[in-house]
């Protein structure tokens, strides 16, 4: 079934969240649509569901490798070319915990920022309906419809309360 | 939050977007004049290159000076970023809005600037690959992981690398405001580094987690960071003053009160340079005051017990250097100077109101703790070394050469030039930051009074 992309422009939180109501009224499901805004509201403002996602498996993953990666460097370096300094051990424990514990935290991060990015399924395409007005704090509610709905989804976003309401010319939607 | 003023959207856009869609005349002519002092920097860099290290006032037994000094300070200031701006976060500090992209950004140009030193100190820098980076480059030689100068670049990648990567995850949301109100090459660059980003429910979600999450991780970082940078003193047994125990939390608390007053500085600069009264308040000023009064005694506190111990080792090398601090001249003068410019002019200070609220004075009392923090590390590193052998006859003093003054001053404009240049392509007050703070604030009737409030989301 091919699908366009349809906007709906609402000044406030209010008209949204109506919008989203009548959506899901409309047997459309969360997967379909998604408010756009320009600063962050409180989740569930809009009558969205709660947002799944594993974050918190990245930064467990990354220090792992890290950790590894810093051992490895640790024993290999001084292993293959093992000279004695100040008659302290080739494998010397807090020198290593010192340079162990660096690399756990540099695995962390690198691999946290990757899930941000990767979590926020960026980087996307800005769909070609998208609306600079968002970041002005208008509200966008951006739905994947299908072509035979396309005016009952904009007649519902219109009595909803949106200003404007935008059509995504010809192409397939992908939100 | 009294003095908050409600803003729209399309306001604080245009307030914040400022610096980055128009280019002033005054920011020409800082450029240039900054460009001018990095180019004579960078002109006595080569010519110390060139020539060698006899340029420098260094010689044995003081082989680390002026360079080695301006290092420790710029890692110290590096650590305002993430003690403001984790911090903050964590404990949701409503008044970290407008200060916490000019500390993360003060953190990366200061950071990368300290880097520079250790590699312009050694006077041929291309030797500083063998020493750091973990390759064999000859004879199958790694770098020696037991010694501090080892453990100190790896910190220093590891937070220079944390907090560029910080500063970009926290700006996503504003370089797509920047690229909804740009058009032609600025309009597809933002959309290129925004990665399309539109604000989504999820991204924002994710947005606010990863913010606490990496807040969370850099902190251990930033501990130990100056940990590290203290310990190329405290491992050294050889020079009286150095090899002090507390020395790690007495270098981070003291990295934190330069830092914290590196970033009243910005936020002074900020609000006459670009206008932004309405975002840096008075309140803001008034909680980085007060914030301060409590790092800077604490700072005194260690710096006393890092003297009380010396004091009481009955170490007669160590009692000898600390008679030549506080009684002999020039390290007397400096040692006075920096006890009254980092902490018994500034403090008694910031007791009050009317001063913590006057941003000249908070930018004045904030330059001098700065030129304090500067002058302790040196009262720390250099007396030490020129009292390094027991005979008197290899006693040495140590003045830093007009090379050195050129490149340390050049390291001042680079800072002041990395941040002047993100100003014009990035906003430094995060705008979406200041936009939640928008959506999450009210009034509420408390009484007969109509007061400010902030809704805060568990």
């Amino acid at each position: 079934m091919a699908r366009r992309g349809i906007l709906g422009l609402f000044r406030d939180a209010d008209g949204a969240a109506e919008a989203v109501d009548w959506l899901r009224r409309s047997q459309f499901s969360s997967e379909e649509f998604e408010v756009l805004t320009g600063s962050p509201y409180p989740e569930g403002a809009f009558g969205e569901g709660h947002i799944k996602h594993r974050l918190f498996i990245f930064p467990f993953v990354g220090a792992a490798l890290g950790f590894a990666v810093a051992i490895l460097l640790n024993i290999g370096t001084q292993v293959s070319y093992p000279i004695v300094t100040g008659g302290k051990p080739i494998l010397s424990l807090p020198p290593m915990t010192i340079i162990t514990y660096e690399g756990t935290l540099l695995g962390a991060i690198l691999f946290t920022v990757l899930g941000i990015v990767f979590e926020s399924r960026l980087p996307s395409r800005l769909p070609k309906i998208y609306d600079p007005r968002i970041s002005d704090g208008y509200i966008g509610v951006m739905v994947a419809c299908p072509e035979e709905r396309l005016n009952e989804v904009d007649r519902g976003l219109r009595q909803a309360g949106a200003v404007d309401v935008k059509w995504e010319p010809g192409a397939a939607a992908k939100i | 939050m009294q003095e908050r003023r409600d803003t729209s959207f399309p306001q604080i856009n245009q307030d914040l977007l400022r610096g980055v869609i128009k280019t002033p005349i005054w920011f020409w002519l800082v450029l240039g004049a900054l460009g001018m002092v990095v180019l004579g920097g960078a002109g006595a860099m080569g010519y110390l290159f060139y020539v060698g290290l006899g340029l420098t006032g260094l010689n044995w037994p003081v082989m680390w000076g002026a360079f080695i000094t301006t290092f420790v300070f710029w890692v110290g200031i590096s650590h305002a970023g993430v003690m403001l701006s984790a911090i903050l976060r964590l404990t949701h500090a409503e008044w970290r809005r407008p200060a916490t992209r000019a500390a993360e950004v003060l953190t990366v140009f200061s950071l990368a600037t300290a880097a520079l030193f250790p590699i312009i100190h050694v006077g041929r820098p291309w030797r500083a690959l063998y020493w750091i980076f973990p390759y064999d480059f000859a004879r199958g030689i790694w770098p020696n992981i037991r010694s501090p100068l080892i453990w100190d670049p790896a910190a220093i990648f590891t937070y220079l690398t944390g907090s560029s990567l910080f500063v970009y995850i926290a700006l996503l949301p504003d370089l797509a405001a920047a690229r909804d109100h740009t058009t032609g090459w600025r309009h597809t660059l933002y959309s290129v580094i925004s990665l399309g980003f539109r604000g989504t429910a999820r991204q924002w979600r994710l947005q606010v987690m990863g913010g606490i999450l990496l807040s969370a991780l850099i902190l251990p970082v930033f501990v130990s960071v100056h940990s590290i940078v203290s310990w190329d003193f405290g491992m050294t047994m050889a020079v009286s003053g150095w090899h002090v125990t507390i020395f790690a939390p007495y270098f981070v608390i003291g990295a934190v009160h330069s830092g914290v007053a590196a970033v009243v500085t910005l936020l002074a600069l900020m609000r006459w340079v670009f206008g932004w009264q309405d975002y840096i308040r008075r309140e803001h000023f008034d909680a980085l005051g007060r914030l301060m009064l409590v790092v800077s005694t604490a700072w005194l506190y260690f710096f006393f017990m890092e003297f009380l111990f010396a004091l009481y080792s009955g170490e007669s090398a160590e009692i000898a250097l600390r008679e030549m601090q506080v009684f002999t001249p020039p390290w007397s003068y400096f040692f006075i100077t920096f006890l009254l410019t980092a902490y018994f002019i500034p403090v008694p200070l910031w007791l009050f109101r009317g001063v913590r609220r006057s941003v000249p004075l908070m930018f004045l009392t904030s330059l001098s703790v700065n030129i304090g923090m500067w002058l302790e590390r040196f009262l720390i590193f250099v007396p030490g070394l020129a009292r390094k052998q027991v005979f008197t006859f290899d006693w040495y003093t140590y003045r830093p050469s007009a090379v050195e003054i050129t490149i340390i001053a050049a390291s001042f404009a680079v800072v002041a030039l990395g941040v002047l240049l993100f100003s014009k392509f990035f906003p430094l007050v995060p705008i979406y930051d200041v936009k939640e703070g928008e959506v999450f604030s009210t009034r509420i009737e408390v009484g007969r009074r109509k007061v400010p409030a902030v809704v805060r989301e568990e």
